[in-house]
């Protein structure tokens, strides 16, 4: 018996390397590759390994294009997370009630999750034209014919809050998914308990407030994981709506632009390697309570 | 009155007020896509700026033919690259997640985790070493490179989703088949391998999307000539030579394969969705 389970060891061993070989080369050790970028000197068509320290890290800290980028993150971030977290549980309470259409309106609500970035961008593009008077178009139009014209705006050409704009789009796209996470929590729900502060006399609301919500919570703080991990990388949405251009300017679009437009690949890769320190700090605790959580149950 | 309370007469018709928002939310969700087909579907001179919300006055494949025959080489190499991507994906994550989920090797509690790092990682701080990588296998430039990187980065979720799986299987089964002689290989093949075709479609389903819809790789990692379908729809859109009513149709065009499939599937999408979150 021994013997078939050394054979069973091996055989083991034989299947799940190579897998992790190739996740402990294209992750962990083009990571450090990377970080051995950042600390080089790295600039054009050629590598130049040239020790230089953080120097790459402190150009970016004192780079005004870089400020702008972790505004624009910020704003990003903030607009979209909490407009999905919001508009997601929103969608998820009133496909909690037992109403006629649920499938129908569930997989509408979660069908942008299945087209890319890409064609969101380009058919955003188009809704949010930002010009006015004679020349007025998409949501712009659609509003002044519906007599809301105080909602006419610029869209992701409004100074300093245009990147909330691109943020709109990201919402269309991922609020279903949020939506999706809240309506599996409140299913895990189970009616007795519903039922039993109906019984005690608790109106809707505080079942809401008091029971449901304080239950939920825990999916609110993976959603916002999620989204926020997301967010920090958004890249291709905002090519799509607006290229690249600096009042929308994200980490990961200034990256691409300093490495591969303007071959200055020590600062590109300090730049990736800032975006993923902050990842980390939202998803390694995130990864490590999950798992702990699965070996508790 | 509590529109909620179960106790008051006619509760049912109150309830449907609810159905108000869901109603607006559908509008919301739908008007991307509405404004996508309907201008795919007009003439040139009907797509002016005043009218982009009006049906087009005669429905005109003309903009599909136009914009199906510029992006017809970038559909095919978007499909000769997701096809192999995700059947090959899929195994490993198969295999690893039969391993994973059986065998609690000393060091296995670290490994998961690590693995399961890669799928979150921002893939800009592996892509200058990526792009140095692929040049130096000269495999830079064309599709299998493009594979390649599909396939390791997606291991993570695949791995994920199938080790989930297979926890759940009864240890019982296992034992069984053990008992009556099977080793390990013929344990995956003959019993595992057939329950988990659920999960295959899962797990094929996820990968055949997320290759589809990438951007970031491709655009990185490909010369035009091997461009799939999301670099070439963003440059066509990026031109100013190319209308409107070409590019919505050029956008449905890239759409569609995902689309369809979730329409089918949707069920098995969800359930990648949500082992995405870790939720398996």
């Amino acid at each position: 018996m021994p013997k078939i389970k050394n054979r069973d060891t091996l055989i083991s061993i034989a299947l799940v390397m190579p897998s992790i070989v190739a996740v402990g080369i294209f992750v962990y050790g083009f990571i450090l590759w990377s970080l051995r970028v950042s600390l080089s000197q790295w600039k054009g068509l050629l590598p130049d390994y040239t020790w230089v320290g953080l120097k790459n890290y402190f150009e970016l800290f004192a780079d005004p294009r870089f400020h702008i980028d972790i505004r624009n993150t910020v704003i990003f971030t903030v607009v979209f997370v909490g407009g999905s977290l919001v508009l997601g549980l929103f969608m998820a309470i009133l496909l909690d009630q037992n109403l006629p259409g649920e499938s129908f309106f569930r997989n509408i609500f979660l069908f942008p999750m299945a087209i890319s970035f890409i064609v969101t961008g380009v058919v955003w593009r188009w809704l949010m034209n930002p010009a006015t008077g004679s020349r007025i178009s998409g949501f712009n139009q659609l509003f002044h014919s519906l007599g809301l014209d105080f909602l006419i705006n610029r869209w992701h050409t409004t100074p300093t809050w245009g990147i909330a704009a691109i943020a709109l789009a990201a919402i269309w796209q991922m609020s279903g998914y949020t939506m999706a996470m809240y309506l599996g929590g409140l299913r895990g729900i189970s009616d007795d308990l519903r039922e039993a502060a109906r019984v005690d006399g608790a109106s809707e609301w505080q079942i809401y407030r008091h029971i449901i919500f304080p239950l939920i919570s825990p999916i609110t703080l993976s959603a916002m994981i999620i989204l926020g991990h997301i967010s920090l990388k958004v890249f291709d949405l905002i090519v799509a709506i607006a290229g690249k251009q600096l009042p929308l300017d994200v980490p990961a679009i200034y990256m691409w632009q300093v490495t591969f437009d303007g071959y200055f690949f020590g600062k590109g890769a300090a730049i990736s390697i800032l975006l993923l320190l902050v990842v980390s700090v939202l998803v390694i605790p995130y990864i490590y309570y999950n798992l702990k959580n699965e070996a508790d149950v | 009155m509590n529109l909620f309370q179960s106790r008051v007469p006619f509760r049912f018709q109150w309830r449907y007020l609810l159905l108000l928002p869901l109603l607006f939310m559908t509008a919301f969700y739908l008007i991307p896509m509405y404004l996508m087909i309907v201008t795919g579907f007009k003439a040139f001179d009907e797509v002016s700026l005043k009218t982009i919300w009006q049906l087009p006055s005669s429905i005109a494949f003309d903009n599909y033919i136009e914009a199906y025959a510029k992006l017809t080489p970038y559909l095919w190499n978007s499909i000769n690259m997701v096809v192999p991507a995700a059947i090959i994906s899929s195994i490993l994550g198969s295999v690893n997640g039969f391993v994973l989920a059986r065998w609690k090797f000393r060091g296995a509690d670290v490994i998961f985790p690590l693995i399961l790092f890669g799928m979150f990682i921002p893939y800009q701080s592996i892509l200058i070493p990526l792009v140095e990588f692929m040049r130096s296998i000269n495999m830079y430039g064309g599709l299998p490179g493009l594979v390649l990187a599909h396939v390791i980065y997606g291991i993570p979720i695949t791995t994920l989703t199938f080790r989930n799986y297979y926890a759940t299987i009864p240890k019982e089964l296992i034992e069984a088949a053990r008992i009556d002689g099977a080793d390990l290989l013929k344990t995956y093949f003959y019993i595992l391998l057939p329950l988990s075709i659920p999960s295959f479609v899962v797990v094929l389903i996820w990968q055949f999307t997320s290759a589809w819809n990438d951007f970031l790789f491709a655009v990185v990692l490909t010369n035009p000539d091997a461009w799939p379908i999301t670099v070439a729809l963003n440059n066509m859109a990026g031109s100013q030579i190319i209308a409107w009513n070409v590019q919505m149709a050029g956008s449905l065009l890239a759409a569609l394969p995902t689309l369809l499939v979730y329409i089918f599937l949707g069920r098995y999408f969800l359930r990648g969705l949500m082992a995405g979150a870790l939720k398996g």
